[in-house]
């Protein structure tokens, strides 16, 4: 059998496709809520007060001890037996956000725990309140630590994103699959939608690079 | 550079009769568990003065020091500042529960120059300068940074207001300290061993720079194993150790004639070092 190569130029369009109007809307978005519940949460177990440290630990622990694919099917075929019916979209961007919200609290825990007491000590000196120590002077250290590990989890996210072809969403993963049922070519079709979350990725971990070197700027190399 | 709004009409020269202290540490006790640290201690710092705290490792000096700048909480004790502008004397009781608007008000008095200089290492040193009188104080971004420039140049920084913390000397990091507790205009400096993280050959330029604030006046509480220089400095020498006040007096008295044994003991030692 000669090699389809018409199906592979053809193919790469609805692909290509799939990424730009799926995966990489849907990965922007779930991060970017995401990281905003991972401040909270690390927040949270970083309070003195008990109730909240509790619950933002329970949080964490559900997360972390559930897989990704199970979180997704209960938001999006097992809620609907309670009333809650979503569509795809809102489903996987709910799973997604909740997951990286797990997950990247404990990065940025452990990055605000990184910067030493006395940087706390200095901000309260010069009068500042917690909070805005916390803005002013924590937070901007914490980011240089953090942005190794949570390009990581950023990364691991594009390719996560492919299970919401599993609850419909339509992306990258899922157009490969159906052309590939379509023309059974699925060695090839696989193949490029492999390809094409590398590139992607490629992209990332260059862009983690120009960011790394921008916050290192005010560290001794 | 001088504190003038402060001392106006007060001269700090030794012929004037002793006005009311700037500031008075009554009874202040602290203790972490069963271990005491500091038991009974009293302090009175007139304006324009210069409290030299010494003592062994451990004595607590350090402890009174933070506690003046609400850095950590005694169980007992008053901590009072006279107010000359108003007249209402700001009076902190740690016996019972004290509010987080009067801790945030004595911070907002004194200045810390910390050990470890504790720069924002994420900002150029004008940055670290302006931090607090521009975020907290809420003075014009401007005028921050024209008051920042004559203060850097005063310690011979005005070239490095672009670097960052990393880029200087430990020496010239401290006095980037010393300016930034300074753009606070404070009632009162705190310094808390300002020189022992220097290399030996960098100490004389930060001991300089507080030697000229004190010759200008300023009202300065330090923690310091200078003998050398507390003896220059210093109005009054108190001499701790464990946690509590062994001798005080006048520097010259304190350092070179100790009438208790253990000052006796540690001033020998610390002087044998030189």
């Amino acid at each position: 059998m000669p090699f389809n190569w018409d199906l592979v130029w053809s193919s790469f369009g609805p692909i290509i496709a799939g990424a730009v109007t799926g995966t990489i809307p849907l990965t922007l978005a779930s991060f970017a809520f995401g990281l905003a519940l991972a401040l909270l949460v690390a927040l949270m177990r970083l309070s003195r007060n008990a109730v909240m440290s509790g619950a933002a630990r329970f949080y964490v622990s559900v997360i972390r001890g559930t897989p990704l694919l199970v979180q997704l099917f209960v938001i999006f075929y097992g809620l609907p037996s309670l009333g809650v019916k979503l569509d795809p979209w809102p489903s996987a961007i709910i799973a997604f956000s909740l997951n990286i919200g797990g997950y990247a609290a404990e990065v940025i825990r452990a990055a605000i725990l990184s910067v030493p007491k006395g940087q706390w000590e200095a901000g309260h000196t010069i009068g500042m309140s917690r909070g805005q120590s916390l803005r002013r002077i924590i937070l901007p250290q914490a980011a240089r630590v953090s942005v190794p590990p949570l390009s990581n989890t950023f990364i691991s996210l594009v390719k996560d994103t492919s299970l919401a072809s599993l609850i419909l969403v339509t992306e990258l993963f899922r157009n490969a699959q159906q052309i590939a049922a379509f023309s059974q070519e699925f060695m090839v079709l696989y193949l490029e939608a492999a390809l094409v979350y590398w590139v992607i990725c490629l992209a990332l971990s260059s862009g983690q690079s120009v960011l790394e070197k921008r916050l290192d700027r005010y560290v001794a190399h | 550079m001088s504190p003038t709004s402060q001392s106006a009409g007060q001269p700090a020269g030794a012929g004037s009769p002793q006005p009311k202290p700037v500031l008075s540490v009554r009874n202040l006790a602290k203790a972490f568990g069963s271990n005491v640290v500091l038991r009974d201690i009293d302090l009175d710092v007139r304006r324009g003065n210069v409290v030299a705290l010494i003592g062994p490792s451990g004595s607590g000096k350090t402890t009174v020091l933070r506690s003046l700048n609400g850095l950590e909480t005694p169980d007992a004790g008053t901590v009072t500042f006279a107010d000359t502008a108003t007249g209402k004397d700001l009076s902190l009781d740690f016996s019972s529960r004290v509010a987080k608007k009067d801790i945030s008000d004595l911070r907002d008095r004194s200045a810390m120059v910390f050990q470890h200089y504790n720069l924002f290492p994420h900002m150029t040193v004008l940055q670290n300068v302006i931090e607090g009188p521009v975020q907290v104080q809420k003075r014009k971004r401007a005028e921050a940074v024209a008051e920042a420039e004559k203060l850097l140049a005063r310690v011979g920084l005005a070239d490095k207001r672009d670097a960052y913390p990393f880029e200087l000397s430990g020496g010239q990091q401290q006095r980037v300290g010393i300016v930034r507790a300074l753009a606070l205009k404070p009632q009162l400096l705190l310094f808390d061993e300002p020189t022992s993280a220097l290399d030996p050959e960098l100490v004389g330029d930060v001991l300089g720079v507080i030697q000229e604030l004190a010759e200008e006046g300023w009202t300065m509480v330090i923690v310091t194993h200078e003998l050398a220089f507390a003896r220059q400095v210093a109005d009054e020498v108190i001499f701790m150790d464990g946690g509590v006040v062994v001798e005080r007096g006048p520097a010259a008295e304190v350092l070179r004639a100790p009438r208790q044994e253990r000052t006796r003991q540690f001033v020998k030692r610390l002087l044998h070092e030189f």
